[in-house]
C-alpha cells in the first residue's frame, strides 16, 4: 500500500506547491489547506500501513494480547490537524482583512509595508 | 439572514447540536471523540445560531466573551496537570476517583477535566474567530 | 483507567519513584505561563490589572529560569515525563544547560517588553490581548527551549508562531497586515517543513525523544537517508532563524508592529530557531553537520553579509536593525558551520548577548520616535543635544551590537573569529570580521544622520511616520520604557566586563552538546537497554 499513499502525498504536494506559487492569495491558502492533508498523509504513511487490530487493551490486561497498529501516528496527525486547522483559521482572517484593507489579492500589488519608491539613503552628513 | 425556515429549525437543531457535542466529549476517553470534535460540533452549532439569529444574540447567549471562555478551559487544563503534584508523580498523571451517588460509580478523572478545558479552548477560541468573520458579512 | 502500581509490567513503562519538587522546575516556566495566559485572557478587559498581573508573572518566571539554570549547572540534566510514562513512550522535558541559559534570556527580554509595553501599547492594544498573547509567546518559547521530544519542539513551535502572529497584527494598520501576510504565509511554510522532517525521522527512528534519537542515530547511519533528513531540519530551522536564501519574511515584517512587539520578536523568535538549528545540528546529527559544514557555512557568510549590506541601504531605523537581526544569525550560524566546542560555545554567548541586545536597541529607537525623531534617517532629530544620555546609551548599543569592547558582543564575535581561525576557516573569520565592520558603518551612519544631526527647524516634528498616535512628540521620558532600556544596556555592558561566569557556562554547555552522555543518562537510565 505504501507506494500508492507515497504517490498520493506526491501529488498533494505537487497540487499545493503550484497553488502557493500563485500570486492570489485565495489560491495561496488553497495550497496551504491541500497542504496540511499532503503531511498528514505522510506522517500517517510514515507510521506503516498495517492491517491490524485497534490498540486497545483488554479488560484485566496490562499489556496487548498480540501485535496491534501503531496508535501514535494518529495522535501526531491529530495535533497537526488542529494546528493545520488554526492556522488556516488565522490566515483566512487574515487575508479577508487584507483584502479589506489593502483592497488587493494580488501579492505583487501589496507593497505597504516595502515600498518600491523609498527612495536611497542620505548619503552625506 | 432573514430566512424563516432557518430561524425556525434554528433552536432545536442548535440545541441538540449542543448537546450532541457534549455526549461527544464525554464519551472521548474510551472511544471516538473528545474535547477537540466536541467543542468543534458547539461551535458549528452556535455559528448556526449566528447565522439565523445574528452575531449579537449568540453573544448574548453565551453570556461570556468568547476568549474569555478559552482562557478559563486553558485554566482548567493546566491546573489538572498541576494536580499530581500533590500526589508526587509527574505532570499530567491522570488521577482517578470514583465516588458513588445513589448507587451509582461516577467515574471522575484529571484526564476529563483536561479534555472539558480542550472543550472551552475550542468553543472560544472557533466562535471568536467565527463569530468575527460572521460580524463582517452582516455589514 | 485506574492501574495498580503492583503489576510487574508497569514497571518498566512508568515512573514509579516519587517526583521531588525541584524536578518540578522542569516544567514549572511553561505550565506558568500557559496558566498565566489564561487568566489574563479572561480579565481582558482590565486595562490597570493586565500589565500588573504580566510583570508579576513573568519576574516569577525570571526567578524560575534562573533556579532552574542553578538546579541544572549544579546536578546536569534534569528529566521530566509527562503522566508518567517512561522514556521514549511518554512527552520527556530535559533541561540541559543550553536550554536553561536561553530560556533564561528569553524570560528577561519579556519582562523588558512587558514593562515597556505600559507606555507603548494603549488601552485597545490592551483589550485586544498584547499581555496574554505575550504570555502565550513566552510558553511557546519556554518550551522550545525546555522539551526533549522534538514533535512537542514542532508544537511549541507553532504555540510561538500562533501568538507572534497575534502581536503582528495588533493595531490593524494596512502596513501589519501586509507584513503578517508574508510572515505568516513563509513561516507556515518553515513549520510544515519541520513538520514533514518528523515525519520521515519518525518512520526511520520509530521515535520522537530525543535523546533516544541521539543513541539510535550512530546504528542507522549506514541504512537511513539521515543526510537528506538533516538537510530537510537545516532548512525548514534556517527559514525560521532567517538565514540567507530565505529571509525575506523578516525585513517584510518586522519594522510594522509596535515597536514593543518588534522588540519582542528580535530578542525571541529567530533565535529560537537558532536553539533548534543548535540542538538538531549538534545533537542528534553530528555527522551529518560535519558533512554539511561548508554549506552552513557559505550561508553563514551569506547571511552576514545580507545582513550588513542590507542594513546600510535602509532609509528607516526600524528596518535597519531587522537586518543587523539576520546579519547577527549569519554569525551564530558560523559557529554552527564550524562545530566544535569552542565554535559552538561562541555561537550561544552569541545568541544571549543577541537577544539582551537586539531588544534593547529597538527599544531605544522607539523611544527616539517618541521624542519626535521619527523612524527615517532623512530627518534629522538633535536628539544628540535634547537627550543626551539617551543617545549616549544607544551609542552604546551599537557598540555592542557592532563588536565592540567593553559590551556584550565583544566576547562571542572573539570567541567565534578564534574558532573559526582554529578550524582554518580563514574565510569564515575574515566574514565576521568584515560584519563588525559593516555593522559598525551601519550604525554609525545610524546615529551621525539621526542622533549626531542638529534638528531643522522647519521640518521637524510635521508628518514624521511612527509619531505616537496622539500625533505630537512627546518630550517627557517614560520611565516604563526608559528603566528596561537601562537594565538591558548594564546587562550588556556588565557581561562585556565580566564576562567569566557566561562564558564558563556557554562552554559547559557547548561541552554538553557535542558530548551528550550526560543529558542521555537523565533520559535515560544509564545502562538501560537500547
Amino acid at each position: 500500500m505504501e507506494p500508492v499513499f507515497a504517490l498520493l502525498t506526491g501529488l498533494f504536494l505537487t497540487v499545493s506547491v503550484y497553488l502557493m506559487l500563485s500570486k492570489s492569495i485565495i489560491r495561496m491558502l488553497l495550497g496551504v489547506a491541500i497542504l496540511g492533508n499532503a503531511v498528514n498523509l505522510l506522517l500517517f504513511t510514515n507510521g506503516r500501513i498495517l492491517r491490524e487490530v485497534p490498540p486497545v487493551i483488554a479488560a484485566g490486561l496490562d499489556v496487548p494480547a498480540g501485535p496491534t497498529a501503531n496508535p501514535l501516528p494518529q495522535a501526531l496527525i491529530l495535533t497537526a490537524i488542529v494546528i493545520s486547522f488554526s492556522f488556516f483559521a488565522f490566515l483566512l482572517v487574515l487575508a479577508w482583512r487584507a483584502y479589506g484593507t489593502l483592497g488587493a489579492d494580488n501579492t505583487d500589488r501589496m507593497r505597504v509595508a516595502e515600498p518600491e519608491d523609498g527612495g536611497p539613503p542620505p548619503s552625506g552628513y | 439572514m432573514k430566512s424563516l425556515i432557518l430561524r425556525t429549525a434554528a433552536p432545536p437543531i442548535v440545541s441538540l447540536m449542543v448537546l450532541f457535542s457534549i455526549f461527544v466529549l464525554l464519551r472521548g476517553h474510551n472511544e471516538p471523540g473528545g474535547g477537540f470534535i466536541g467543542g468543534l460540533i458547539a461551535v458549528a452549532a452556535l455559528s448556526i445560531y449566528g447565522i439565523a439569529f445574528g452575531v449579537e444574540t449568540v453573544r448574548r447567549a453565551i453570556v461570556f466573551h468568547p476568549l474569555a471562555i478559552a482562557g478559563a478551559g486553558l485554566l482548567l487544563s493546566t491546573l489538572s496537570g498541576f494536580l499530581s503534584a500533590i500526589f508526587h508523580v509527574p505532570f499530567m498523571t491522570g488521577l482517578w476517583i470514583t465516588p458513588v451517588v445513589l448507587g451509582v460509580e461516577i467515574p471522575l478523572s484529571t484526564v476529563m477535566s483536561f479534555d472539558i478545558g480542550v472543550y472551552l479552548v475550542v468553543v472560544g477560541a472557533v466562535t471568536s474567530i467565527a463569530l468575527s468573520l460572521e460580524e463582517r458579512e452582516d455589514s | 483507567m485506574a492501574v495498580s502500581a503492583s503489576s510487574p509490567v508497569l514497571s518498566e513503562a512508568l515512573v514509579l519513584a516519587p517526583v521531588t519538587a525541584l524536578d518540578w522546575l522542569v516544567i514549572a516556566p511553561v505550565a506558568w505561563c500557559i496558566g498565566i495566559g489564561a487568566v489574563l485572557m479572561m480579565v481582558r478587559h482590565r486595562g490597570m490589572l493586565q500589565p500588573l498581573i504580566a510583570i508579576a508573572a513573568l519576574t516569577v518566571l525570571v526567578c524560575l529560569d534562573a533556579m532552574l539554570l542553578w538546579h541544572v549547572s549544579q546536578g546536569g540534566p534534569v528529566t521530566m515525563v509527562m503522566g508518567r510514562w517512561l522514556p521514549p513512550f511518554g512527552i520527556a522535558f530535559t533541561v540541559d544547560l543550553t536550554g536553561a541559559l536561553f530560556a533564561l534570556a528569553a524570560a528577561v527580554v519579556a519582562l523588558a517588553g512587558a514593562v515597556a509595553a505600559m507606555a507603548d501599547i494603549d488601552a485597545s492594544g490592551r483589550r485586544y490581548g498584547f499581555y496574554p498573547f505575550l504570555m502565550l509567546l513566552m510558553a511557546g518559547a519556554s518550551g522550545a527551549f525546555l522539551t526533549g521530544d522534538i514533535f512537542n519542539l514542532y508544537v511549541w513551535f507553532e504555540v510561538l508562531l500562533i501568538s507572534s502572529f497575534g502581536l503582528l497584527v495588533l493595531g490593524s494598520r494596512s502596513a501589519q497586515i501586509d507584513g503578517a501576510v508574508k510572515y505568516g504565509f513563509l513561516n507556515l511554510v518553515a513549520t510544515t517543513l519541520f513538520l514533514v522532517a518528523t515525519g520521515y525521522l519518525y518512520g526511520i527512528f520509530g521515535t520522537l525523544n530525543m535523546a533516544d534519537i541521539a543513541r539510535k542515530a550512530p546504528g542507522l547511519r549506514d541504512t537511513a537517508p539521515l543526510m537528506t533528513l538533516t538537510a530537510l531540519y537545516l532548512l525548514a530551522f534556517s527559514m525560521k532563524a532567517a538565514a540567507f536564501p530565505v529571509n525575506f519574511w523578516l525585513p517584510a515584517s518586522y519594522h510594522t508592529p509596535r515597536i514593543v512587539v518588534s522588540a519582542l520578536f528580535a530578542g525571541l523568535l529567530t533565535k529560537v530557531g537558532i536553539y533548534a538549528l543548535i540542538r538538531v545540528s549538534i545533537l542528534l546529527f553530528p555527522v551529518e553537520r560535519e558533512i554539511l559544514g561548508p554549506v552552513l557555512a557559505l550561508v553563514a557568510i551569506l547571511t552576514m553579509l545580507t545582513g550588513g549590506l542590507g542594513a546600510l541601504a535602509q532609509t528607516d531605523s526600524r528596518r535597519l536593525l531587522g537586518y543587523l537581526v539576520i546579519s547577527g544569525i549569519g554569525s551564530m550560524l558560523a559557529g554552527i558551520a564550524i562545530g566544535g566546542p569552542d565554535a559552538i560555545a561562541g555561537t550561544l554567548f552569541y545568541a544571549l548577548h543577541s537577544m539582551l541586545v537586539m531588544t534593547a536597541l529597538y527599544l531605544a529607537i522607539g523611544l527616539a520616535a517618541r521624542l519626535g525623531a521619527g523612524f527615517s534617517l532623512a530627518v534629522p532629530s538633535g536628539l544628540y543635544r535634547d537627550h543626551a544620555a539617551l543617545a549616549f546609551l544607544t551609542l552604546a548599543l551599537f557598540f555592542s551590537v557592532s563588536g565592540l569592547p567593553p559590551f556584550s558582543g565583544f566576547w562571542p564575535k572573539v570567541m567565534l573569529v578564534k574558532a573559526a581561525l582554529d578550524a582554518g576557516a580563514v574565510w569564515l573569520a575574515g566574514a565576521l570580521l568584515l560584519t563588525g565592520f559593516l555593522t559598525m558603518i551601519a550604525t554609525g551612519r545610524l546615529f551621525l544622520l539621526s542622533y549626531w544631526r542638529p534638528r531643522d527647524e522647519r521640518t521637524a516634528g510635521a508628518g514624521q511616520a511612527g509619531l505616537p498616535v496622539s500625533g505630537l512628540p512627546v518630550r517627557r521620558l517614560p520611565i516604563t520604557i526608559v528603566a528596561p532600556l537601562v537594565v538591558l544596556t548594564a546587562l550588556s555592558l556588565l557581561i562585556g566586563l565580566f564576562p567569566e561566569t557566561l562564558l564558563a557556562l556557554a562552554r559547559q554547555a557547548a561541552l554538553a552538546l557535542t558530548t551528550p552522555t550526560a543529558y542521555l543518562d537523565s533520559v535515560f537510565a544509564p545502562g538501560s537497554l537500547q
